[in-house]
């Protein structure tokens, strides 16, 4: 598909307003429809789409096995940090609302942004990483 | 701030947090992926005491997650039912993981080593998370986990038979979760609530609607389907047969155990005994069905010739002895189906860690083939034949306490028939463990050669060793786990 003008144009073009999207569902999920799986999909599909418009190689010059593999855990770590960071304030685990972000409303607000922030990595980096296993050659 | 106060989250989230950092830490070195496994699993083994401990002295642990109050938020419950069971997966875990380094190396392909030991850790924490969750739907979300990292544990096998044993346990482990989710549903819809605490309160004004009826017919077949009750049990043999060593270990000492806990939890603790007894007595069913299972599971083993799938029909039937202790529900027979969890865990454990001894030292499957090895591997096969006489039920090993409890529950009951059962059954697996015995001592591998002694390395002699003195201690000292489960089965039973 590299030789396709048109395919190569447009998904030039569209990959920052599909990431941008992404980043949008990842941060409004707390107050509306999305969060943190969702908007991880719409992420990983931009990675995947530029694969497999660009060819797998091109697409893991993008995202490393490495960096794919690192961000798998990386997300979950978040998430379960931020449960950690909470008992060490003196809460129960994953009670954001004692965090000393000023306010109770402040605290539990940032604390499941962090959390689908979390999500959203480990989605986007799993759907990569499933993609990428799938489309790979037997070696 | 008092630490302790947050041990029953410590259990689930240090084995899923190592999950995710064995990945990071392995690409250093593979080795990396074990130390922070039997940290983990000792860490959660030391917690489950601990907490265990904490029940004998203040009661019941409730520990609600996020500080949200049940029954909205989720509840993590630690009574002495959980306590014990979670006590005696972590134990079984640690030393599963301990045995598992030179196994593994064996078995698995060097560059799946790390991810191998991601998803080890990602299925004990759902198993440690079944045990200790007081929220259905949690519940269903820790099956999941576990099941989806078994399957992938399974797959790893060297043959391809592996995959499709998988394949397998796939398809009907998801009916199965499909199943249970159906009944969670169900319940949900009538009760409006997912707390289990709750739905006890609520649901006995509701034994008669149909919906609640269907929600545990769902439980049932769903449940029977996961603990591989008898004749739901075909994904079972080839799963433990053809899985790595270790992960058929593993798989025949926790998985199917923790599934009998669930069955437990929801028979006797969201719905009341009087339920399975009365309203709906589908104890009868189950004490008929385990009965089959017993018989049925002994019987298939004689024909075996694989030794791994001869162990994995004899799991079946012993799967039946449990099943028939909660289905006759009364004190003694439920005691001893608690600790035929502990006790079966302790004997299945033992020996499926020796055949992984064998498969590592010799690559031999075939009973037929395990002639002379009684002296080539001498302290290896001193653990299997230990592991054998518990499973017949010889006196002074775990396994003569625990049938003689049930034994006593169905007197108690008057249903002396299934006595029988219990006999014939011990006699049946004193036939197909006495073919693997005889083949091991008394018969020469007609080489002629002088035998040396070439045992399993220590690292996985010890932990073998251990299992199999376990099976001695424990049907010694048997007062140890008969005391703590007795307030378990007081607990079920009351109320």
């Amino acid at each position: 598909m590299q030789d396709n003008i048109i395919l190569r144009t447009v998904t030039r073009i569209l990959i920052p307003f599909i990431q941008l999207y992404g980043f949008y569902v990842i941060m409004h999920g707390e107050s509306g429809p999305g969060g943190g799986f969702q908007g991880g999909v719409i992420l990983g599909a931009s990675i995947i789409l530029y694969a497999i418009v660009f060819g797998i190689d091109q697409g893991r010059k993008i995202i490393s096995e490495k960096l794919s593999d690192t961000l798998n855990s990386v997300g979950v770590l978040i998430y379960a940090g931020i449960g950690l960071i909470c008992v060490l304030f003196g809460g129960k685990y994953l009670e954001y609302n004692i965090l000393p972000l000023g306010s109770a409303h402040l605290a539990s607000d940032m604390g499941i942004l962090g959390i689908e922030i979390g999500v959203g990595i480990t989605v986007a980096s799993v759907m990569i990483t499933i993609f990428f296993e799938t489309a790979r050659r037997e070696r | 701030m008092n630490i302790s106060q947050h041990f029953p989250v410590f259990v689930i989230i240090i084995p899923l947090i190592s999950a995710v950092i064995i990945p990071l830490v392995g690409r250093i070195r593979r080795i990396y992926g074990w130390y922070v496994s039997i940290a983990a699993t000792f860490s959660s083994l030391l917690l489950s005491i601990s907490l265990l401990r904490t029940v004998f002295e203040k009661g019941r642990i409730s520990y609600w997650l996020g500080n949200w109050e049940p029954p909205w938020g989720i509840e993590y419950v630690v009574d002495y039912l959980s306590g014990f069971v979670l006590v005696v997966i972590s134990f079984i875990t640690f030393i599963i993981t301990l045995y598992s380094m030179k196994s593994v190396g064996k078995e698995i392909p060097e560059d799946k080593i790390t991810s191998f030991y991601s998803i080890y850790m990602f299925f004990v924490a759902g198993l440690l998370g079944m045990i200790i969750t007081g929220d259905i739907f949690n519940l269903y979300v820790f099956i999941e986990i576990s099941s989806l990292a078994g399957y992938a544990l399974i797959a790893v096998g060297r043959k391809r038979d592996a995959l499709i044993a998988s394949y397998n346990y796939l398809i009907l482990g998801t009916i199965a979760a499909t199943f249970i989710l159906l009944g969670i549903g169900y319940l949900y819809m009538v009760t409006g609530t997912l707390n289990m605490a709750d739905l006890r309160e609520r649901l006995p004004l509701l034994y008669d609607s149909t919906v609640v009826r269907t929600a545990f017919a769902f439980f049932s077949v769903g449940l029977s389907i996961k603990i591989a009750l008898f004749p739901l049990h075909i994904w079972l043999p080839n799963a433990y047969t053809h899985a790595p060593s270790v992960v058929g270990a593993l798989q025949a000492a926790t998985a199917t155990k923790v599934g009998i806990y669930v069955m437990i939890r929801i028979m006797f603790t969201v719905f009341k005994p009087r339920f399975i007894l009365e309203v709906v007595p589908v104890s009868q069913m189950f004490l008929y069905l385990s009965a089959v299972a017993i018989i049925a599971g002994s019987v298939l083993a004689i024909g075996q010739k694989d030794i791994r799938r001869m162990l994995a029909y004899s799991s079946i039937g012993q799967i039946g002895y449990i099943v028939f202790g909660i289905a006759l529900a009364n004190k003694l027979s439920i005691i001893g189906s608690l600790i035929h969890i502990l006790n079966h865990a302790l004997m299945k454990g033992g020996l499926f860690l020796v055949v992984g001894s064998i498969v590592y030292k010799t690559g031999i499957t075939n009973i037929d083939d395990l002639k002379g090895l009684g002296k080539k591997m001498p302290f290896s096969m001193a653990a299997f034949t230990i592991g054998a006489f518990s499973m017949v039920g010889v006196p002074l090993t775990v396994g003569f306490v625990s049938k003689w409890y049930l034994a006593l529950g169905a007197l108690q009951a008057g249903k002396w028939v299934f006595v029988l059962v219990i006999l014939i059954s011990s006699l049946l697996s004193a036939i197909y463990f006495g073919r693997v015995i005889n083949n091991i001592y008394f018969k020469d591998d007609g080489g002629g050669h002088t035998t040396k002694i070439d045992d399993a390395p220590a690292g996985m002699l010890v932990p073998t060793l251990t299992l199999a003195s376990c099976c001695i201690i424990f049907g010694i000292a048997a007062f140890i786990p008969v005391y703590i489960t007795r307030f378990a089965a007081e607990m079920l039973l009351g109320g």
